[in-house]
Parts: C-alpha cells; sequence; structure tokens
C-alpha cells in the first residue's frame, strides 16, 4: 500500500515503512542498501540490537563532554573551598591546617557526580534534538505505534538511489506492513551525511 | 513455553546456556510468558489509566490524613521551636535525626537496584527499578525534612551553602554537616534526574497511548518530543549508562557523608572507623525492606504477576539476607573493638549500656529483627512465602529505625560525663510528625503509581526481545 502526504520541507523524510518486529526492520534496511539506498533513520520503540551497527552510528561523544564537565565542577568545588577556607574566611578550629585536601574531597566529589549527570541528561536531550514540538513523521498515519510495538523505517531526502516503484516493492518483499512515499524521490541535496536530520 | 526459554531468562545463565540446567519451576522466571510488544506495553501503560480501586482511595485518604497532621506539626514546630520535640541536653539529636538517617538509607536501595543492578547487567531489576526509584525520591523527600526543621530556624537553611553574603561569612567547609547538605541535595537532584531519563520513551508511548487528549497532551509536554529516532536512542544509551556509573559511587557516599556526621565525632559508639561500610549496609538492608512492603501490595492490586515474579522476591530475600550479615558483622565488630580498647565509656557504652542499660529492649529488638528474623531466607519456600516476605520487611523497617535509636539516643544519653546523663522520651509531636512522614511518603508513593507507569515499559520490551533472541541463539545447536 502506498500513499501520498504532502510536499516536504527539506529536512524530511521521502519514504517510510512499517515493520512489526526489530530483526523485519534489519532486514527491510539491508535489503534497501543492496539497491543503493544509504540515508536511513529508523524509529523503535526500543534500541534495536545490530541497528546501530548496521547503520554506521559512531559510539555517542556524550561521554567526553560528561567527563570534561565532571571534572570542572570538581576542580571548581575544590577551589572554591580551598578559596573560602584559606583566603577569605579562614577560621582556626583547633589549629588544623586551613587547606585540608581531606575534608574538601566529600563536596568536591559530590559536585563532580551533580553536574556530570546534569551533562548527561541535558546532553542527550540536546543531540537527540530535544525537547521538539513537533516532527514531520508525526504526520504519517499510524506512526504513533513507534511507541509501543512498531520498527518505522526512513529514508531522507537526498538519496539519489531511491525509486518510488522498485523501493516499495523492495520493501513489502522484505516484510514491511506498510510503505508510506511522504514526496517524490527526486533527490534533494539539503540532508546532512550520516542519517541525521 | 519451551525449556530453552526458562533457562534462558535467568540471569547469568545468558545466551551461551548452562548445559546442565536443573529444570525450571514455572515461575523461576524473570518475565513469565512472553507476552508481545502490544500486550506488555497495554498492560503497564494502563496502570495509569485503570479505574480507581476501593483499595487505593482508602489508601490515599489515610495517607493524605497524616499528610495533614505532618504539616500541621511542621507549623507547630516551626511557631513553637523545637522544644515541642523531646530532645534534651543530651540527647539533642533525638527523633528528628533517627528519622533522617533512617528515611535516607531507605532510598538506598533505589538507586542499588536501578544503579549498580544496572551495571552488573542483572537483567531482573528491570521490571522493579523505575518503582524502587520512585520510592528513593519520596524516602528522600522525607528525610530532606529533618535536619530542615532540626535546624530550628528552617529560613536560614540556605546558610549551609556558599553564597558570597553581605555578612561576608561562609560555611565551614571541614565540618561534615555541609558534606551532609551537598551528598543530600545532590542525591536527590540526581535521582530525578536519572528517573527523568528512565521515563522518557514511557512517557512518548503514554503520549501515543493515551486515551483521553488532554492526557495525551499533558505526557507529551514531558516527552519532549522524543520518537525513538536512531540519533536519540544513540545518546540516550550513553547517558543512561553515565547517570547509573554516576549514581553507584553516589549511593555510596551518601550514607556514609551521613555515617560521617557520626563517626567524626568523639562521643563513644559513634566515633569508629567502621561505620561508613556500616551504615551503606544498613540502609540497602532497610531499602530492600522497603521495596518488598511496597511492592508485595502493588503487585496485587495491578496484578502485575507475570513481570514481577517470584524469582524477583527470591533475589531481594537474598540480597536482605546478605545485607542483614553484613550489619550482623559490624554490631560483633562495634562490640568486640570496644571491649578490645580497653576504653572504659566505649566498654560501658557496648557491653553494659546497650544491652542492658535503660533502653535494652531496644537493642535486643533490634537485633531479633535485623539478625534473627533475617535467617528464615536461607530457605528457598521462605524466600518465595509473600506473607512471611511482608511480615519479616516490616520487622527489618522496624528493627532499622531502632538501631538509628540505639545509636543516636542510647549512646547520647550516656555521655562521658555521668552527671550530664538524661533519658530521652519522645513527645506526641515526634511521634506524630514520623506517623505524618510515613503518610507522606504514602501519598507521593500513590500518586506516583497512578501518574506514571511504574514498571518500565520500553525497558520491559526490551528486555523480552534479548530473552527471545537468546532462547533462539540457544536452541540452535
Amino acid at each position: 500500500m502506498t500513499e501520498r502526504a504532502r510536499t516536504p520541507p527539506d529536512d524530511q523524510p521521502v519514504v517510510m515503512a512499517e515493520f512489526a518486529s526489530g530483526p523485519a526492520l534489519l532486514d527491510g534496511i539491508r535489503a534497501l542498501r543492496g539497491c543503493g539506498v544509504s540515508r536511513f533513520d529508523a524509529f523503535t520503540p526500543y534500541e534495536v540490537e545490530g541497528l546501530e551497527d548496521l547503520l554506521g552510528v559512531r559510539r555517542s561523544r556524550l561521554s567526553w563532554i560528561v567527563l570534561v564537565v565532571g571534572l570542572i565542577a570538581g576542580g571548581g568545588a575544590y577551589l572554591l573551598q580551598w578559596w573560602i577556607n584559606v583566603i577569605d574566611y579562614p577560621l582556626n578550629i583547633g589549629g588544623r591546617p586551613y587547606h585540608s585536601a581531606p575534608a574538601f574531597i566529600p563536596i568536591a566529589f559530590e559536585m563532580t557526580v551533580l553536574f556530570a549527570s546534569a551533562a548527561a541528561l541535558f546532553s542527550a536531550l540536546v543531540l537527540g534534538g530535544l525537547p521538539r514540538l513537533w516532527h514531520p513523521v508525526f504526520e504519517v498515519e499510524g506512526f504513533e505505534r513507534a511507541t509501543i510495538d512498531r520498527f518505522w523505517l526512513a529514508v531522507g531526502a537526498g538519496d539519489a538511489a531511491l525509486d518510488r516503484t522498485r523501493d516499495t516493492a523492495v520493501l513489502e518483499a522484505a516484510g514491511a506492513m506498510r510503505v508510506v512515499w511522504l514526496a517524490d524521490p527526486p533527490a534533494r541535496p539539503a540532508m546532512p551525511p550520516g542519517g541525521a536530520w | 513455553m519451551t525449556q530453552g526459554d526458562r533457562s534462558s531468562a535467568r540471569p547469568g545463565s545468558g545466551a551461551a546456556g548452562a548445559p546442565g540446567t536443573p529444570p525450571a519451576e514455572a515461575g523461576d522466571d524473570i518475565l513469565i510468558g512472553r507476552p508481545s510488544d502490544g500486550a506488555l506495553s497495554e498492560q503497564l501503560l494502563s496502570t495509569t489509566w485503570r479505574p480507581f480501586t476501593g483499595g487505593w482511595k482508602l489508601a490515599f485518604a489515610i495517607s493524605g490524613a497524616l499528610t495533614l497532621l505532618l504539616f500541621c506539626l511542621i507549623t507547630l514546630t516551626v511557631l513553637r521551636g523545637i522544644g515541642v520535640w523531646g530532645n534534651n541536653i543530651p540527647v539533642a539529636w533525638g527523633f528528628g535525626i533517627i528519622n533522617f538517617v533512617w528515611w535516607i538509607g531507605i532510598g538506598h536501595a533505589g538507586t542499588f537496584i536501578s544503579a549498580i543492578l544496572l551495571l552488573l547487567e542483572q537483567h531482573w531489576r528491570t521490571s522493579i527499578n523505575r518503582f524502587t526509584e520512585g520510592m528513593t525520591l519520596f524516602a528522600v523527600v522525607q528525610a530532606g525534612l529533618f535536619p530542615l526543621l532540626h535546624l530550628g530556624r528552617p529560613w536560614f537553611a540556605y546558610w549551609l551553602f556558599p553564597y558570597p553574603s553581605a555578612m561576608g561569612v561562609w560555611p565551614q567547609v571541614r565540618s561534615a554537616l555541609p558534606w551532609d547538605a551537598a551528598a543530600v541535595t545532590t542525591y536527590f537532584s540526581v535521582s530525578v534526574m536519572f528517573w527523568y531519563l528512565g521515563l522518557i520513551p514511557d512517557l512518548a508511548a503514554l503520549r501515543d497511548r493515551g486515551p483521553t487528549r488532554a492526557r495525551r497532551i499533558v505526557y507529551g509536554i514531558f516527552a519532549l518530543g522524543f520518537c525513538g529516532s536512531v540519533q536519540q536512542w544513540r545518546h540516550y544509551k550513553v547517558a543512561y549508562l553515565l547517570l547509573a556509573g554516576l549514581a553507584t559511587p553516589l549511593v555510596l557516599s551518601v550514607h556514609s557523608v551521613v555515617s560521617l556526621d557520626f563517626a567524626t565525632t568523639g562521643v563513644s559508639g559513634w566515633h569508629s572507623t567502621i561505620f561508613p561500610p556500616f551504615f551503606v549496609a544498613g540502609a540497602i538492608l532497610s531499602g530492600f525492606a522497603m521495596v518488598l512492603v511496597l511492592i508485595i501490595p502493588a503487585r496485587r492490586v495491578f496484578q502485575l504477576h507475570n513481570v514481577i515474579t517470584p524469582w524477583h522476591f527470591d533475589a531481594m530475600a537474598k540480597m536482605v539476607l546478605i545485607t542483614s550479615w553484613i550489619v550482623t558483622y559490624s554490631y560483633i565488630a562495634e562490640i568486640f573493638i570496644a571491649w578490645y580498647s580497653g576504653e572504659r565509656y566505649e566498654m560501658y557504652q557496648h557491653l553494659v549500656n546497650r544491652p542492658f542499660g535503660w533502653y535494652g529492649w531496644a537493642f535486643w529488638l533490634m537485633v531479633f529483627c535485623n539478625c534473627v528474623v533475617t535467617q528464615l531466607f536461607w530457605s528457598r519456600r521462605m524466600r518465595r512465602n509473600l506473607t512471611v516476605l511482608f511480615v519479616a520487611a516490616l520487622l527489618i523497617n522496624l528493627g532499622m529505625w531502632l538501631e538509628r535509636f540505639e545509636i543516636i539516643v542510647v549512646s547520647l544519653s550516656r555521655d562521658f560525663l555521668p552527671s550530664a546523663w538524661h533519658l530521652f522520651v519522645p513527645t506526641w509531636v515526634d511521634l506524630g510528625i514520623l506517623a505524618g512522614t510515613l503518610g507522606f511518603f504514602g501519598l507521593l508513593f500513590l500518586l506516583f503509581l497512578r501518574l506514571v507507569p511504574f514498571v518500565p515499559v520500553a525497558e520491559m520490551k526490551q528486555m523480552r526481545a534479548e530473552l527471545v533472541a537468546g532462547a533462539h541463539q540457544e536452541a540452535r545447536p
């Protein structure tokens, strides 16, 4: 079954296909890749094992952001404590040293964890393009099951290898329950490489 | 269900499969029946829109009344000062700090299950992790109330945090109390973030599946537009693992820092290097007990017998048994070290005052609850008997509360100077506030059960897919 929706802007998928399971989705990608198509994205209710490998997605850089933020926060907390206790407001407590490194560690550690965690949460959202009020794929009928039990494959605009008749047949042969064309295949060069838009 | 299905469900057997695994009984599985993705979603999401049951309403009414009591008594405490509590000199810490330590300890099992067991790849944690994270959040809310009120002037609580004040004064960061403020606020914030990140895919599912438009809009706002694209999952996965990795040392640090409030002082019964690990083990023991108290009724009310199975109870009872032994070892080590030190006050505190003093009954009740009752769980039958588990869990919660009573009240009431000795008797306000926090905790928990899916749906579906894939792999020669 094929449908026609309205003309999309540049950052839209051109064709989407619905699959009943993760392995079926992987089969669909392999079949279409066999025809030379390369700009894939997928929408799944949970992470599908093997999907990232198949699409050649690199590991997220998020860990580096978290590391840097954590180190800055921890170092900053230590420096702040040192400045408070040694420079700005030194208190003599039984003659103990003002710069008491062991006593500064708990707060430095807690601040490392606090800011690193916040960095992890917010980076995951921002790198994933969130928050986002609307996404072109939301317009596809039946797409709401992508968070429940359907696995959607999308091929982005700009993939010159797409061919409407051939790819519909290829996807259906690979087990797609539905193939939806959101636009005609003519290539648009606007999509960045790597499958992200 | 095939034999391969069942054995692959046992954490540890994995895809390779253990040859010679003994035949598993029905119910010896972390997910009974392998329901389809759609059926699992329907079952687990529907907890938010099923009609209210009479039991839930009754529980809500009781919790609501106790919450009201709590806020009245908080008002009284703030208006009149903490003289309305039973605190005195030398027992200056009283119920306020006992309840603080008890509540924050309860939170620990939640993070233990959601973070540490995730890193250890214990798949059975999946179905109970959000439930226990919720428990953590609400327990920390209760815990946070106490130090705040115990300040006497809670409106000055912000003095604990470093800010450039017009008075030119800074907190004394070499004291354990600002450490505590940092640890508890960090613990709460990180727990909220971890919990929310885990919720996002399920909020998106509720946005797409919610029965009414209003629900879809509200959940849609909190889902932030998540649609499960490759990019989103790619970063999500790493962030979730990193948060688990960060929460793991955090949870160990929080009760360690709490224990340092005690250990850095000179009071006999407090001044002990065993405190950090001892407190952490006790925290996890009381937390697992609280998980059992909450999950046994919730599983029954929401009919979740296929996702929370006897396997889960078995595993949790084993954790109770292990942590109970660590706590028992710590009790013995404390007494031994007191004797070995040869120090008069230490020996008096541990060998005379605690077991045979005025509060001796509390010591023996504590030993019974924390060390004796838990020995039931050597038996597999007892680990899977929900009535036994429920009653034992209540007793352990009582026992862990008494442990903090033992540490705080019993130690302080017999200080170094016999002329300063003074007993502690709680007032009705003390008891009312303790009951009130139980009610407030229950209220927040009951709301949580209705507002979000308390079994993580996306994670359950993923676990199911892995179990099925593992079974196929196992079936191959």
